[in-house]
């Protein structure tokens, strides 16, 4: 179980959050959306400029930028679907 | 009498709270799909079957109940303060774990409370079934499944809440474990507080213990002004908790809250509280449409080709009946010509009223094709993803992705109204992100400026009026964005907010709520046209008709006149005032006549404008309008468009109808510009450049200082904007002429 910033993840990439490692306004609204430590996440893809990134988390889809995904640690799970 | 019991909605954004409330109150109501849409506190009625008058409040759509954004504090503050009969919280039922995280708060809060759980549709179309007594038992309210769009379990709803309200008066919150570290000084401090009576009237004591530990900056400040010594040894527990827990484990009190919140959700949701008939790493629907609306490549052509095909829908279809209403006002226009006597009621009828409110009203099928457009982009959740899309872009100005949906909202598809756009930057945190989308989003081309684009390119780009209306909308995003760019560096310097927001399922629009939707804001436009521009219609018709010529003057004109009468043989002036001969019967001589008198007749009027106080106005303004290539006429539409930007077409119909002479003749505005020598094609683009981008409408500046909470903002908005389009006019004028495009 390799363990990787959130923003090295690739499409595809499955992952449980181990750590958010931020307070503050950025901590809060990112706990508030459910990235929790323990919560499964999968990347769904990114925006065409490669960021903001888009998650799938618990049965919804949330998005944030790279620079915040730096602050979230993943455990990732699965190696990337291989991509079409 | 017994006082109306109230019902609070409360629930994550894109819940389905407006749907509900719209269900419940049968309101006319704004159905959004992307955050934030419900800022306003909205109120209504419900009618229960035994015929009871409920009163329902939608509040406002939020994640959490921290001060994060000012809708979760309006939200909280209403919950404390207002003390509802009972609160509804609407949860989506596909999307369960995540929306009990308010509702543990509510639970927290202790409010009275029923849960409905909406979206059972979606959720067993995902496969997901749910047990909602079940989940009734284990969280302790009781939990009714709904359908919001189609009604399905709302009466059930009504009753159990209704049951409710009449059984809790007091407020019962719910102890969560926030562990061993916390746990302990939590204690201390809930036993603080309660002995002080430290705002207790308000909320519970655990709850305050535990927003003090969220360094929740509202509740601290409240705190600090209720009793400052009781504030600061919490302050105090609460720095010794957080410094305990930043040496021992790297981490804040607040992520020990959220993460035991999360674990008490979760501890009930794994008591069999959800089965799922399918892999919950199966892709939606929904995933499988944003693989391609969100494509790399396909996703930005995708939005483009949307966005021009709202324009080409609105343009195509809205033709007809816009041609219908410009034939009805001219009818009208030629019937009250013929049928009152000369004078000041028939010039105030047709001029002021007829001509301004009838210019508005012209483009109502206009107006109301593009909501309609917007409306189902809105409702079918695709402007989230043009958020997400843009986020990047946006970012590289100093804004932020949502800074896009006040945009939008604004007129960033052509045909919003930055009333409401300003006040949809509450969504955003950060005060500089927010100044600078607040004073930039008037550049947009709302609804109101849409009539001068499409009458000034509809005669003067006739061949290619969509690509060009287009352009100007790309004209109106650069321009906003650079001018966001400029403020950011300058005088609103300073770090970039969170982004961390979601992208609903795609849902097909409802027929009713699209109906609402697009009736709502054309209403608003209507009713803007049928006050304020009716009264300042009839105001700037009085500028433009006293004090009218003087005498000197008149009597020249007279004698002018009494000399052409008497150079021709009786004769033939008999046959050319003569009423009943028809113009093609005319004799060589009196036709000559005719056509002089009518010169010397548009000569009388064209003078009595330029002596009213509008004309004068104008004339002065000329000094320097000529550098854009705006004569008097123009200034004074210019001028009217400080009040509300329709005015600008309604005023320019005035000010030309009043130059002919001919009030019967129904030309419309169109032909008269088409035919003037003083327009071309590059006086029409330095004016629409000027009317884009120049002081908002009169409204809109009072937003902007509301919502800016100063009337600085305002006036720098009105004057900023005055003098940097003029600026961007001059220079269109200018190179354009240079370059001999002026025909």
């Amino acid at each position: 179980m390799p363990r990787m910033m959130l923003r090295q993840m690739k499409r595809g990439q499955n992952g449980v959050i181990v750590a958010v490692k931020v307070g503050g306004e950025l901590g809060r609204r990112i706990r508030d959306m459910g990235l929790v430590p323990g919560t499964q996440i999968t990347i769904q893809g990114r925006a065409p400029l490669y960021d903001p990134v888009a998650l799938r988390v618990m049965d919804g889809t949330l998005t944030l930028r790279n620079n915040e995904a730096d602050h979230i640690e993943v455990d990732v799970i699965e190696a990337p679907e291989a991509l079409p | 009498m017994i006082a109306p019991i109230t019902v609070a909605l409360a629930g994550n954004p894109n819940s389905g709270k407006t749907t509900l409330f719209n269900a419940l109150t049968g309101a006319r109501q704004h159905v959004g799909n992307y955050p934030g849409v419900t800022v306003e506190k909205k109120e209504g009625f419900h009618l229960t079957q035994a015929g009871e008058q409920i009163n329902i409040v939608d509040l406002p759509g939020t994640y959490s109940l921290t001060a994060y954004s000012v809708e979760e504090v309006v939200a909280r503050d209403y919950l404390a303060q207002e003390r509802p009969d009972v609160v509804v919280n609407i949860v989506d039922a596909s999307n369960l774990e995540r929306n009990l995280y308010l509702t543990t708060q509510f639970l927290e809060l202790g409010v009275p409370m029923v849960v409905a759980l909406n979206m059972m549709d979606v959720a067993s179309d995902r496969g997901i079934a749910i047990n909602a007594e079940r989940l009734a038992e284990l969280l302790g309210v009781p939990v009714i499944p709904i359908v919001a769009r189609s009604n399905k379990g709302t009466a059930e709803l009504m009753t159990k809440a209704l049951a409710l309200a009449g059984k809790v008066k007091e407020w019962n919150p719910l102890h969560i474990s926030y562990g061993e570290d916390l746990d302990g000084v939590l204690l201390a401090m809930e036993k603080h507080i309660a002995a002080q009576g430290f705002l207790t009237a308000l909320y519970p004591p655990r709850w305050l213990a535990v927003k003090y530990l969220e360094n929740d900056s509202q509740i601290r400040e409240c705190g600090a002004r209720e009793k400052a010594a009781v504030s600061a040894s919490l302050d105090q527990l609460v720095q010794a908790a957080t410094d305990h827990l930043r040496k021992t484990m790297e981490t804040y009190p607040e992520a020990i809250i959220a993460d035991h919140r999360y674990g008490y959700i979760k501890s009930i949701l794994r008591q069999e509280i959800i089965s799922r008939k399918y892999d919950a790493d199966r892709l939606y629907a929904s995933d499988r449409i944003d693989k391609v609306l969100t494509n790399r490549f396909l996703g930005p052509l995708i939005m483009l080709v949307v966005l021009l095909g709202l324009y080409k829908f609105t343009f195509t279809y809205s033709e007809l009946p816009v041609a219908w209403l410009e034939g009805f006002f001219g009818g009208l226009r030629g019937l009250i010509g013929a049928w009152l006597p000369d004078g000041y009621l028939k010039s105030m009828l047709v001029a002021g009223v007829i001509d301004g409110v009838g210019g508005v009203l012209g483009f109502v099928p206009l107006i109301m094709f593009m909501f309609f457009g917007i409306a189902i982009l809105e409702d079918s959740g695709y402007l989230a993803r043009v958020a997400f899309m843009m986020d990047r872009i946006f970012r590289m100005f100093g804004l932020h992705g949502s800074s896009v949906m006040a945009y939008i909202v604004s007129g960033g598809i052509a045909g919003g109204c930055a009333v409401p756009g300003v006040m949809a930057t509450r969504t955003l945190r950060s005060e500089r992100e927010r100044l600078a989308t607040l004073l930039t989003v008037s550049f947009m081309n709302c609804g109101a400026k849409l009539p001068v684009l499409a009458l000034l390119t509809g005669v003067f780009f006739a061949s290619n009026q969509a690509q060009i209306m287009f352009l100007l909308t790309l004209l109106a995003w650069a321009v906003a964005l650079v001018v966001a760019k400029l403020y950011r560096v300058t005088i609103l310097r300073g770090e970039s907010t969170p982004f961390v927001m979601e992208l609903p399922p795609y849902r097909l629009p409802t027929f009713r709520g699209l109906m609402i939707h697009t009736w709502e804001r054309s209403w608003q436009y209507i009713k803007k046209a049928g006050t304020v521009i009716l009264a300042i219609s009839i105001l700037l018709w009085a500028m433009m008709t006293f004090p009218g010529l003087p005498e000197r003057e008149q009597e020249r004109i007279d004698a002018q006149r009494q000399e052409l009468l008497a150079s021709y043989p009786a004769e033939v002036v008999q046959e050319a005032t003569d009423e009943a001969v028809e113009v093609e019967g005319l004799s060589l001589a009196a036709d000559e006549l005719l056509t002089k008198l009518d010169a010397l007749d548009r000569q009388e009027a064209e003078k009595t404008l330029e002596y009213s106080l509008a004309g004068r106005a104008g004339r002065a303004l000329e000094q320097v309008s000529w550098l854009a290539g705006f004569d008097w006429r123009t200034n004074i539409a210019l001028v009217g468009g400080f009040a509300a930007k329709e005015i600008v077409v309604s005023t320019l119909g005035t000010a030309y109808s009043l130059g002919e002479v001919n009030p019967e003749a129904t030309q419309t505005l169109a032909q008269t510009l088409a035919e003037d020598p003083n327009w071309n094609p590059v006086v029409a683009f330095a004016l629409i450049v000027f009317v884009m981008f120049y002081a908002p409408c009169f409204v809109t500046v009072v937003c902007i200082a509301r919502e800016s909470g100063s009337w600085k903002w305002g006036l720098f908005a009105m004057g900023f904007n005055t003098v940097f389009a003029f600026g961007l006019a001059t220079l269109v004028y200018q190179v354009g002429m240079a370059l001999g495009l002026g025909g």
